[in-house]
């Protein structure tokens, strides 16, 4: 079990490195802390004292602006230390080993790493080899999880439509190399929505992409019917070579999302994406800025999401 | 030098019989099975009291890593650890630093195993100069210095005329040539199987088609040709199957699958453990189950360890950052033996696959029990069980996912060419 690692044997959050394996109360538990804190960013002093004295090392291996800030907002609005370290422009390409990384930073007596690495299970590993009172938070590992992202976004959807058993959410995109849909696939499944679809071309979607829990259509249309989520997903521009797409112009002419094509989902659908985005590429700008979506919404809760995760994995709330 | 090993169970892997018996040695060889020869003395006479006496195992995929890369593993330390696990003889890999594509490094290899005194070692030479899959080794002289097999281990050939020219040459000089058949685009960037749980943990995938993409092509040249091909470490049943099948059209062809593809399988890799990491990828549950019936018929006719020892650090990593490999040598009979007590093949299967299989794919005389064959045995009891971890083990690599478990099959003693290399210090 990939989520093994996380629990304690008391059933505390030690590490947040999966949504799956979490039950729906651990998700529900996320989301009202996160709430609890949604007031301190209208406070004149936009903090809480929760993690005083503690010292959180965002520890990046793949650039990252919009996550690696609203970490660093989060740990900040709790009060705690942070240190940004992005490894991609240091000490591995000197040739130190993630390892020697983890274990020169957790010598500074640190509290939590917030990781974010290209290869799946990086997160896992270092959470297994950390001092057993460091708390590591998963921001992101290859293509495995981004479990802060996916949790934002149930956050997100649950603030404008509360009850997700009726939901049909739709996802859009490269699936493929995408860790935030799987992190998000694994969370709506566990709140228990109606239905998730994936929409893309054959390329772009996973083997037995339907083992976890999605219904695949390859046509935007029939995705889209119904629909009371859509989230886009980011096209990397390097996926025109390689030979899994044929240019961007036919992408999105198939699966981009304008306002038209919109009109499929339900007449109050919720538009969505985990950003930065390309206009025109997945996502037309009548749609980015249109009434239907949240994006910029998504990346206020951020904030709020990842307090409440580093609170709860530091035992600073109760879980 | 005359030795008597009596009150055995005589494992014959010719007929898959098991019986009661001794086998008698002198000068090397065996003399007499079953009885002994009239007006025989032994100067040593071992009681084996009730263990199988087999042929000694021949492993067609071994990684020693010296020269070039001793933190891994040496020739003295590997050999060690081979004859531990009732391995008499070796393919040593090319895969060396020097690669093994001149007379020079063979003769080194040789030479230190030779020091080293415990098994023997058949070293495959470099398929092409330096690996580097474009330009052809000088096969004669490989030849010349004793090589018998020549294969580019895990490193790719760049395009299908090279491969067509490579087996064009070896054959003639009748060298046999070793294959690990991954087509490396097909498989580009993977670590893991291409299926459901590669697409759980978002590991990038090897497709099965990787493999039987390339027997393909190796079995197309190979109809042209008239090369002997062995193909190594297979991970799927459709490429097994394909083998087979060729074969019967005949085709000069075999192949050989790793032990651990008969045990592990994908789902092994949840939890991202590296040391389930391993090229060929563990594949499917129905794979794994369709190999191991292909070993139980014979169309598999050898199973190898595909030992690859590393160093700590190797597989101290996220798991796609790490070295593939298992430090497999001392766990190849008895995972072998486990899946007799699951009922997969009789013990004498098992063993004719690790001996007379193997054997026939070399064109070796070794591993069967015969008067006249060099006396390279392996007397172990698969009753008795013994834990994989710090005591005994001998190979520098600890890297493997069954350390910690405890296997049936005990080693109790290994002979190579009647002189007894190893002993179970209990």
């Amino acid at each position: 079990m990939t989520s093994a690692l996380q629990l304690d044997d008391s059933g505390r959050l030690r590490h947040f490195l999966t949504i799956e394996g979490l039950d729906r109360v651990w998700l529900e538990r996320i989301m009202d802390t996160a709430a609890s804190f949604g007031s301190v960013a209208e406070q004149k002093v936009k903090k809480v004292p929760l993690l005083r004295g503690k010292t959180v090392v965002n520890l990046f291996f793949e650039p990252s602006t919009r996550t690696r800030t609203t970490f660093e907002l989060a740990a900040k609005r709790l009060s705690a230390d942070v240190l940004n370290i992005n490894v991609a422009v240091s000490a591995t390409t000197k040739g130190e080993s993630l390892i020697d990384t983890v274990r020169n930073l957790e010598a500074m007596s640190v509290d939590m790493f917030v990781v974010r690495h290209g290869a799946s299970g990086a997160a896992h590993f270092i959470a297994r080899h950390v001092a057993p009172h460091i708390s590591v938070i998963n921001a992101g590992d290859g293509r495995h999880a981004h479990p802060t992202q996916a949790m934002l976004d149930m956050f997100t959807i649950r603030r404008h439509k509360p009850d997700f058993s009726s939901l049909i959410v739709t996802i859009v995109g490269d699936i493929l190399h995408s860790r935030v849909a799987r992190s998000q696939i694994h969370a709506l499944n566990t709140l228990g929505v109606a239905e998730v679809r994936v929409v893309a071309p054959r390329t772009l979607l996973p083997v037995a992409v339907e083992s976890l829990g999605v219904r695949a259509c390859h046509d935007l249309d029939e995705g889209l019917e119904d629909a009371d989520v859509v989230i886009m997903l980011r096209l990397q521009k390097e996926r025109m070579q390689g030979a899994l797409l044929p240019s961007e112009h036919e992408f999105f002419r198939c699966f981009g999302l304008t306002r038209q094509r919109l009109r499929r989902a339900k007449p109050d659908c919720l538009v969505m994406h985990p950003g930065p985005i390309n206009r025109g590429v997945e996502i037309a700008s009548e749609v980015a800025d249109g009434g239907h979506s949240v994006i910029l919404e998504q990346v206020g809760h951020g904030i709020a999401v990842r307090m409440a995760v580093m609170a709860l994995t530091m035992g600073a709330v109760q879980g | 030098m005359k030795i008597a090993l009596v009150n055995g169970r005589l494992l014959d892997p010719e007929n898959e019989t098991l019986n009661p018996g001794g086998v008698w040695i002198a000068d090397g060889r065996i003399v007499s099975v079953g009885a002994a020869p009239a007006d025989f003395t032994p100067e040593r006479e071992l009681d084996v009291r009730g263990a199988v006496i087999a042929p000694g195992l021949i492993d067609l995929s071994v990684h020693l890593r010296e020269p070039g890369q001793e933190h891994k593993g040496t020739i003295a330390s590997e050999t060690a650890a081979a004859v531990k696990g009732g391995v008499t003889t070796l393919c040593s890999s090319p895969e060396t630093d020097p690669v093994a594509d001149t007379p020079a490094v063979i003769e080194l290899v040789r030479e230190r195993a030779q020091a080293a005194a415990r098994a023997k070692l058949v070293p495959v030479g470099a398929l092409t100069r330096n690996l580097d899959g474009e330009s052809l080794s000088e096969m004669y002289a490989l030849r010349q210095a004793g090589c018998r097999v020549v294969g580019n281990g895990t490193r790719p050939l760049r395009h299908s005329l090279v491969w067509r020219r490579a087996l064009e040459y070896a054959a003639t000089y009748d060298l046999i040539v070793f294959v690990r058949p991954l087509d490396e685009w097909l498989a580009a960037g993977g670590c893991v199987h291409e299926g459901a749980v590669a697409t759980r943990l978002g590991l990038p995938g090897i497709p099965a088609s990787a493999e039987t993409v390339a027997v393909a092509q190796i079995l197309a040249l190979v109809e042209e040709i008239d090369t002997r091909v062995h193909f190594s470490c297979l991970s799927t049943r459709r490429a097994a199957a394909m083998i087979a099948a060729a074969g019967a059209d005949g085709l000069p062809v075999s192949c050989d699958v790793a032990a651990h593809q008969l045990h592990l399988s994908e789902a092994d890799v949840i939890g991202f453990d590296p040391m389930v990491h391993v090229m060929p990828p563990l594949r499917t549950a129905a794979d794994r189950d369709g190999l191991r019936r292909a070993v139980a018929e014979g169309t598999v006719t050898a199973v190898c360890s595909d030992h690859q020892p590393h160093e700590a650090d190797a597989k101290l990593d996220a798991f796609p950052d790490t070295a593939p490999g298992i430090s497999a040598l001392e766990t190849l009979l008895s995972l072998m033996i486990e899946l007799t007590a699951e009922g997969v093949f009789t013990l004498p299967q098992a063993v004719a696959r690790l001996t007379l299989g193997p054997a026939r794919v070399l064109g070796l005389s070794t591993g069967r029990l015969r008067p006249g064959v060099p006396a390279d045995l392996c007397v172990f009891d698969p009753e008795a069980s013994w834990r994989v971890g710090e005591s005994h083990w001998r190979s520098r690599g600890r890297n493997t996912p069954f350390w910690g478990r405890t296997l049936k099959g005990r080693v109790r003693c290994t002979l190579v060419d009647g002189r007894v290399v190893y002993m179970d210090p209990e």
